[in-house]
């Protein structure tokens, strides 16, 4: 191992001194981290584009000649995949789980840097190759985000050829990338806290990537087992998912396969997929609140727990995407049921969050603004979720822009805002430069605004019976006018919230030059990663010795104490305790 | 998806269980000792790193496993003929399995020629195992088979190929073992790796059996 990764070793420091080995093949967790970021964004920004280009397309149909269906199809698919795996997944896990995880325990570098570093450039491949699938014959795939057999592999669909055998293998490069770096991300968590740092001293940060880790290893293997088996069918014939078909009149070689069957691996891993992307954003959210109010999280205990119930109880949920899918209607009222029940921890997070303001100091920074932004979109999204969680009232809204508003509130929408909230309120450490608090509330403000404007008419529009993945809609008798203008509106929306995101990559570059010098701990936080002894943080992170932990991560206002904040290395001082054990009410 | 559902609900169980046998019911706020968990687990890296490795790899057989259950019921099935070749083939990776054991056994005892003969044995009974498999591959029929024959041979490719896959990756490490024995690396430093490749070869030795047992009986 390059350099000392374990709380309690105390050997020198490797330190690489060639450009290349600290910025590009470094295995420095705060480098890798900032590369994972980097494409992740990069690749984020593209599928932004595909979907403004959908939406011109739906908000003035016929207007725009160079987008043809299948284009759209392409748009919808690679939008949908690249959000959820190669942005989402990525950016939690690979970005702020690299960053967040080592110095945020304690730890001097992931345990396993080789490896880790290894992670990104699988990663970068993965990326790589999906994006290769725009340049190949046929384009890609635009068998939607789900990619169902059998459509995705049959002639007709766009990329039915190289684009879909594309999107697989890039697929399984990323599980395989994602294997190892989740490896590291669990096992650091596991071993290499510093002292003191219990697991019920972790920051919430921490527990919700940690868990969302777990979640990912355990459940992208069903991604992988479906993307293999899809690939052989599409390039060597086997019948795992294809049934018998007859396509453009003739019959294909395929005999006997199950559809459902690649259904129900599929969602075996969207489901917790969902959860690998909120799980990091819950634990983000909750520091991000706590901090900026100076007040403890509201039942730290429980929310660990709940973060546990979400995801166990993420495992068994995963047919409710499956209700007009044709599977046993039995099935419907077991996944109705836990449905249902899982609303019950993340409901007591939601409470968790709302009881943390109450009575708090709040500072209406950037990070809170997004923060607070997070627990509108989330709440709307959950509440959507009820709705299509019983199978009676999904039925209807399945195939309408009511699911399309659902999701992107609770699962787009939300986590991004806490993505926006992580980067405002890490930027001062990570690059020692403080943003333009002006250009982000115009930032926070033209997205969570935007975002509304987008998504609030689709569930009208969904309830209208408007269906999604329609190129055009046509002159159809139950769509009334309006809801071309509705489209329009959105569209309009869509641009604005779009070039919003123009605002933040300027700020970010500008802040970058010519930002003010950021001080250690510019919000005045108590966890670890705003305690290092350089800002940024330099490789190793600690200097030669490693922090002791002696409190949790929340004392924010203990009475009596000097300051509104103490860090979880400073010493409990006899007289004033640790906290709540004094009485306070906090 | 039954079985996937009870390995679900099995490694949910373990997690908890660890996590609360990592006293997560501490209250956070009130503790100010530093006695109990006190931040690394007193493990090695590289095992919490295996064991966390071969959960994911059981998860991804258990859903292979699951999809050849729920695909024998849909249609056009036909159970494989077990080629017997498979017979010996699964004795083979045992007798990898007792000789990788021997080598750990012979590294605790201190003896250097000992474990070195066994690594290389177990070493070379796994090429062996691999190259039955081929062998098996070719006898399960002829690759048109692949195509246009029962989805249960398909699956005998699929699941035999996972497999090797793994353990030819497992073989990677050996190598990397051996070659820092023969560059004189000391016995007590090679220990882990020893117990590490042990530990993975019984494991996949027991992933090779359910699947054995899931083609012969399911």
């Amino acid at each position: 191992m390059a350099y000392v990764a374990i709380a309690d070793r105390d050997a020198p420091i490797h330190d690489p001194h060639t450009f290349f080995l600290k910025y590009i093949w470094s295995q420095d967790h705060k480098v890798i981290a900032i590369q994972y970021a980097i494409v992740a964004i990069s690749v984020g920004l593209v599928a932004l584009v595909l979907s403004g280009l959908m939406r011109l397309q739906l908000g003035f149909p016929g207007t725009f000649h160079f987008i043809e269906p299948q284009d759209y199809y392409q748009f919808i698919t690679m939008h949908g995949m690249i959000m959820v795996i190669y942005l989402l997944t990525a950016l939690f896990l690979g970005g702020f789980g690299n960053y967040l995880i080592p110095l945020m325990c304690g730890a001097r570098d992931m345990v396993f840097p080789y490896m880790n570093m290894l992670s990104f450039w699988v990663y970068l491949l993965a990326v790589l190759v999906l994006m290769a699938s725009f340049f190949v014959p046929g384009g890609p795939t635009g068998a939607g985000w789900t990619l169902y057999p059998p459509q995705a592999i049959t002639q007709g669909t766009p990329g039915a050829g190289l684009g879909i055998i594309l999107m697989l293998i890039s697929l399984g490069i990323f599980i395989v990338a994602f294997t190892m770096g989740g490896l590291n991300y669990v096992t650091t968590v596991l071993q290499a806290r510093c002292r003191g740092m219990t697991l019920m001293r972790m920051p919430l940060s921490v527990w919700g990537i940690f868990m969302a880790t777990i979640l990912g290893l355990l459940a992208f293997p069903a991604l992988l087992v479906s993307a293999v088996m899809m690939t052989l069918d599409s390039t060597l014939g086997t019948s795992f998912f294809m049934p018998a078909v007859m396509s453009l009149g003739e019959k294909l070689g395929h005999n006997g396969g199950s559809p459902l069957l690649f259904q129900h691996l599929f969602w075996f891993f969207g489901h917790p997929e969902v959860y690998i992307v909120a799980l990091p954003a819950f634990g983000i959210v909750s520091d991000l609140l706590s901090t900026h109010a100076r007040k403890n999280i509201f039942g730290y205990r429980m929310m660990v727990w709940a973060i546990i119930a979400i995801g166990g109880l993420s495992f068994v949920v995963w047919a409710h995407h499956m209700y007009v899918s044709g599977m046993n209607p039995y099935f419907g009222f077991f996944f109705a049921t836990t449905t249902l029940i899982i609303a019950i921890p993340t409901a007591i997070k939601v409470y968790n969050w709302v009881l943390t303001l109450w009575k708090g100091d709040i500072h209406l920074t950037v990070p809170m603004m997004f923060a607070i932004g997070f627990i509108f979109t989330f709440i709307h999204g959950g509440l959507t979720g009820l709705f299509l969680g019983n199978v009676t009232v999904d039925l209807p809204l399945s195939d309408t822009y009511f699911v399309v508003a659902h999701f992107h509130m609770v699962m787009g929408v939300s986590p991004i805002l806490v993505v926006f909230g992580a980067i405002y309120h890490w930027f001062p450490k990570i690059t020692g430069r403080m943003w333009n608090q002006k250009l982000g509330m115009v930032h926070f403000w033209m997205t969570f605004l935007g975002t509304y404007a987008i998504y609030l008419p689709m569930h009208y529009l969904g309830i209208l019976g408007v269906p999604r993945r329609y190129y055009a809609l046509g002159n159809t008798d139950f769509i009334p006018d309006s809801v071309h203008s509705i489209n329009a509106a959105i569209t309009i929306s869509a641009l604005i919230v779009a070039a919003a995101q123009l605002v933040f990559l300027f700020n970010m570059i500008m802040s970058l030059r010519k930002g003010e010098k950021a001080p250690p701990n510019p919000w005045r936080a108590t966890t670890l990663e705003w305690q290092t002894p350089d800002t940024p943080p330099k490789h190793g992170n600690w200097g030669p010795k490693l922090p002791v932990v002696h409190r949790w991560a929340y004392d924010y206002s203990v009475p009596g104490a000097k300051e509104d904040f103490i860090p979880q290395n400073e010493p409990v001082d006899p007289k004033l305790g640790a906290g709540r054990d004094h009485g306070t009410h906090r | 998806m039954s079985n996937t559902v009870i390995f679900t609900a099995l490694a949910s169980g373990v997690i908890v269980w660890f996590l609360i046998a990592s006293r997560l019911t501490a209250k956070s706020w009130e503790s100010q000792d530093e006695k109990g968990d006190v931040g690394a687990i007193h493990t090695a890296p590289e095992r919490i790193g295996l064991w966390i490795f071969m959960a994911v790899v059981t998860s991804l057989f258990s859903l292979f496993i699951s999809a050849y259950a729920m695909r024998m019921h849909v249609g056009a099935w036909c159970h494989i003929t077990i080629p017997n070749i498979l017979w010996v083939n699964s004795l083979v990776l045992v007798a990898a399995s007792i000789a990788m054991q021997r080598a750990r056994w012979a590294a605790d005892h201190g003896s250097r020629s000992g474990a070195r003969a066994a690594l290389v044995m177990g070493g070379m009974l796994s090429v062996a195992f691999l190259a039955g498999q081929l062998v098996a591959w070719q006898q399960v029929g002829p690759s048109v088979y692949f195509i246009s024959g029962s989805p249960a041979i398909a699956f005998f490719y699929v699941l035999s190929a996972a497999h090797g896959l793994h353990l030819i990756g497992g073989l990677w490490v050996l190598g990397r073992t051996v070659s820092r024995f023969a560059a004189g690396a000391e016995l007590v430093d090679l220990r882990l790796s020893l117990q590490l490749c042990s530990v993975y070869w019984h494991f996949l030795l027991l992933v090779w059996l359910v699947v054995f047992g899931v083609l012969l009986y399911l």
